[in-house]
């Protein structure tokens, strides 16, 4: 009796966790796909549904067939939509490549770091992580604008005459995502990095190769894992944000995840906004796809 | 009277016809997907023995243990604990217990906690719980260290906080995993023979997975060698050294040369063998060889003289020249080069402080021994 | 890897931690200006922060944005902790890949998809929007990152552990309370800890699940930055800043201490043997 409980318990620690992502984080997958299937209604919920279990095999036959793809076809033939993927992958790749830029530098150094400060630069990455994403975006417009803090230094340095507009442009986005997402490139080079074994570099210079060529031989190939896991990282979420160009963004800045928004809280157009939602996933989905693969691979191993 | 080795043993149950097996492994294989881990194993353990389980990594040895723990089920066969088949029992309701390698200790709990831990599984009263406590570690010789967290002890100290919460129980059989792999050299020594008193003074059964010989010889009754799965050979530690089964054996456990060749004779007398080059060798041992067939003569490097003249009266010499001499304090280890090519390895014990003439490299030397120094092994 | 710590590795570090305090310090220390004019600064005043107190909106969003992370916190731990569990100890069952898929998936997901659907899954079966909306919403999300925290634990825990517990007759449901929980507690800790903060952070997926009587304090704040930027908001994230900034130096220092004692204690116990 007590191995039969026992049994059900250890059942019950795969399934309870299971149901509960596959209720709140796959049917809603569905749900989309379905509604952005479905035409637009003035009415709550503002959409007429695509199809309804109660009229049975023969209704749902009759539903499946009466499934419009216009709100797809729609997208398609609107060049807003089109440029706003294709600004968001833009956005989002330059902004990476950016970080990668910054980050990597600030990895290196501090997996280089003395033993006794490197806990501390550590949490010191980490700690921006813990504060809110909003208020880091946020206090860049302060910075930022005409007459901003930046503004402000660049025209006593005498470097600048009139305020630069770097507010509500797209300088300005690549500003926040680099900002807010510039951990997530750290962490998992720095781990990557700290793990390295440093007699390597001993090796390779005692076999006769310089410093920088061995940073480019042995170095930087033992830390691509960590860059691509960091690139991941900041590309994917990157692509659907929309806390940063709605509020560092200008009125040209175009970002899918905008876009969804105001298409669902201005618009009121929930089709519309599922079917953006469902392309901006297939547009993910292989990068998705990997960081899984590679997130799997690493928990499996054991960092 | 004449023995194999240099003890006498008093308890040996294998031998007797009456005596009942305590833990009988009988038919048992387990297989892990394709690989097959054990392999239809036939094992029987007498009650107080203490019996020892060695082999390399991945022979099963480890696996054997934990499917008596109750940690694998087996895929066939059956395991009995007297005269209890363990079938479907799970671990934390079988009357053994086992040292892990690791010790696994509760890291959040006292050494107090971790003793107790099993005692208050099985509603032991409170009192009678301290009173085990503190006779165990009495018996361990930690009473000062009662409060302490595992981390604040050293290696050898959470050795004995591991036997002792194992043996608080006081289980039918206790199994210990790799017991003393994690201590240094001289500790682990002193361990062996607490390890043995230990054992008498308790009268439990004792099964210890090693993959150390020497701790294997040093503690257990007999010996279970293993290699991919199966039992190559049980018997007492001096069986084991000095009449292997097999090369595997000769091979695994101690230093040994092997001089292949063809039977030439035998018979109830002895056997001797042609290893080439005009040189036959000469056993009393007689196995199951016969004229003609293809067998090796096994022999210790301790059971080998090394001498500049050839011996008067030997059955067994070969000539050859000194080839590497390694000095180790307690005795010499010379290797010397046959005319065939084969490099023999002897030994002789250092007992005097002050040798006359000395061998040195390049020398010419003479090897032999006696009839009775080694065993012939058939072709496997 | 360590020493030669170059020139350049030490500039690239300063900078980059200027790039990434610079702001926030700003921000902060406009906090206390006296001039509502978050630009020009016209002397040290404390007055913002006791305007916030004032403000009744913002009061009861913190209220509610307090509740949502205690409660959705607290699910999230059991459920990322079993989740954890079961994707450490059992590498086969049905449908294993989808479940590490949906493990990891929220990680990177864009909030804004998260947060469409599940409005349209509550919708579609007319579950009234507001608290339980978002605190669910806020389970999902950041269950998954207690999944993460709490699996990389359980990755290195000595399995002899628990195995030692069933040996000395624990069943698996005691071992499991009284040796894999106390030791992975660290983990599910933080676990907990960072959970509650996505969900003292997240604006997008409260946004899309809240409905009336529950808006959050991100969505507040969020509302009144459209409007500008004014020092009352300043002071409204110094304050979240802080909490965070102190709740994050206590632990690592609690750590850090007990981290000491233990290596402290490991040196004395070898040396006196």
């Amino acid at each position: 009796m007590r191995r039969f409980a026992s049994a059900v318990v250890s059942r019950l620690v795969i399934i309870v966790p299971y149901l509960w992502l596959f209720v709140f984080f796959l049917v809603p997958f569905g749900i989309v796909v379905k509604i952005s299937l479905s035409a637009p209604a003035m009415s709550m919920p503002p959409y007429t549904p695509a199809f309804d279990l109660a009229n049975g095999i023969g209704g749902l036959i009759d539903a499946v067939r009466q499934l419009s793809f216009d709100n797809y076809v729609w997208l398609t033939e609107d060049a807003l939509y089109i440029n706003a993927y294709v600004s968001s992958l833009t956005i989002a790749f330059i902004s990476t490549l950016f970080t990668l830029l910054i980050g990597f530098p600030l990895a290196y150094g501090m997996a280089r770091a003395p033993d006794s400060v490197r806990p501390t630069l550590l949490m010191l990455v980490i700690l921006p992580f813990w504060t809110s994403f909003l208020i880091r975006v946020y206090a860049w417009i302060g910075i930022l604008k005409p007459e901003g803090l930046l503004n402000q230094m660049l025209i006593w340095l005498g470097v600048i005459d009139t305020p630069l507009i770097i507010l509500n442009t797209n300088t300005a986005v690549y500003i926040g995502i680099v900002y807010s997402y510039l951990p997530f490139m750290v962490l998992p080079i720095y781990s990557a990095l700290e793990k390295m074994d440093y007699t390597l570099i001993e090796a390779a210079q005692d076999l006769g190769c310089p410093p920088i060529t061995a940073f480019w031989k042995i170095t930087f190939p033992l830390a691509i894992p960590g860059i691509i896991a960091g690139c991941l990282l900041v590309f994917i979420p990157a692509v659907g944000e929309f806390v940063i160009p709605d509020l560092l963004g200008g009125s040209k800045t175009l970002m899918i995840g905008k876009t969804l928004w105001s298409e669902f809280f201005n618009n009121r157009d929930w089709p519309v906004s599922s079917a953006v939602a469902v392309l901006l996933l297939l547009i993910l989905v292989v990068p998705i796809m990997f960081f899984q693969q590679a997130q799997a691979k690493a928990q499996e191993s054991g960092r | 009277m004449k023995s194999l080795g240099s003890i006498r043993r008093s308890f040996e149950p294998w031998n007797d016809p009456d005596a009942k097996p305590y833990i009988r492994f009988d038919g048992v294989t387990k297989k892990f997907g394709d690989f097959v881990a054990v392999d239809d194993l036939t094992l029987h353990i007498y009650h107080r023995e203490f019996f020892a389980l060695l082999g390399g990594s991945g022979c099963g040895k480890s696996t054997l243990l934990r499917m008596l723990a109750g940690f694998e089920s087996t895929s066939e066969g059956s395991i009995t604990l007297d005269g209890e088949n363990m079938a479907g029992i799970p671990p934390y309701r079988r009357p053994v217990n086992m040292m892990f390698q690791s010790y696994a200790l509760f890291p959040h709990m006292s050494v107090e906690k971790n003793i107790a831990f099993g005692l208050k599984q099985d509603g032991m009263a409170r009192s009678e719980i301290d009173d085990r406590v503190q006779s165990m570690l009495k018996l361990v010789k930690l009473e000062q260290f009662g409060k302490r967290k595992p981390h604040q002890l050293s290696g050898g100290q959470r050795q004995r906080v591991a036997l002792a919460r194992s043996i608080a129980k006081r289980p039918k059989v206790l199994l210990l995993d790799e017991p003393l792999g994690a201590l240094d050299k001289k500790l682990r020594e002193e361990t062996q023979f607490e390890l043995m008193d230990l054992q008498q003074d308790l009268g439990l059964t004792f099964v210890v997975v090693t993959h150390d010989q020497e701790e294997a010889m040093t503690m257990a009754d007999r010996i279970a060698v293993m290699n991919y799965g199966r039992i190559i050979q049980i018997a007492t530690p001096a069986e084991i050294y000095e009449a292997p089964n097999s090369r595997f054996v000769a091979d695994f456990i101690g230093d040994v040369n092997i001089f292949d060749g063809t039977v030439v004779s035998a018979d109830p007398t002895g056997t001797e063998l042609d290893i080439g080059g005009g040189i036959a060798l000469r056993s009393d041992n007689q196995t199951n060889v016969k004229a003609g067939g293809k067998a090796s003569l096994v022999i210790r490097p301790e059971k080998i003289r090394v001498s500049r003249e050839k011996p008067a009266d030997t059955a067994n010499a070969m000539s050859g020249e000194m080839w590497d001499i390694a000095y180790l304090g307690d005795m010499t280890v010379y290797h010397i080069k046959l005319e065939s090519g084969q490099i023999v390895k002897a030994s002789s014990l250092n007992a005097v402080r002050i040798v006359a003439d000395p061998f040195t490299y390049d020398d010419r030397m003479w090897v032999s021994f006696d009839t009775d120094g080694g065993v012939i092994l058939g072709e496997e | 890897m360590n020493s030669n710590w170059s020139r350049f590795n030490i500039a690239s570090v300063i900078l980059g931690f200027a790039f990434l305090y610079l702001p926030i310090a700003i921000l902060v220390i406009y906090s206390f200006n006296e001039s509502r004019l978050v630009t020009v600064w016209a002397g040290f005043s404390t007055k913002w922060y006791g305007e916030l107190f004032r403000n009744q909106g913002l009061m009861d969003a913190a209220w509610v944005t307090a509740r949502v992370g205690l409660v959705s916190a607290t699910f999230a731990t059991i459920l990322g902790t079993t989740a954890a569990l079961a994707l450490t100890r059992y590498t086969r069952f049905h449908g294993r890949i989808l479940f590490s898929g949906m493990v990891y998936a929220p990680l990177v997901m864009p909030e804004v998809i998260t947060g469409l659907s599940l409005l349209l899954l509550f919708v579609s079966i007319d579950f009234g929007r507001g608290f339980w909306t978002v605190t669910l919403a806020h389970i999902t999300f950041s269950m998954c990152f207690v999944a993460v925290v709490v699996q990389s634990r359980l990755v290195s825990f000595d399995r002899s552990l628990e195995e030692a517990a069933q040996d000395l007759g624990a069943s698996p449901v005691t071992t499991f309370f009284q040796i894999t929980l106390p030791v992975i507690l660290p983990a599910v800790i933080s676990g907990w800890m960072l959970a509650f903060t996505l969900s003292l952070d997240d604006l997008v997926i409260a946004s899309f699940t809240s409905g009336p009587g529950a808006t959050t304090l991100p969505m507040k704040i969020y509302s009144q930055v459209r409007l500008g930027v004014t020092p009352e908001i300043n002071a409204v994230c110094t304050l979240l800043i802080a909490a965070v900034t102190i709740g994050v130096i206590i632990t690592s220092v609690l750590n850090k201490s007990r981290e000491v004692r233990r290596r402290r204690d490991e040196q004395a116990a070898y040396a006196g043997r």
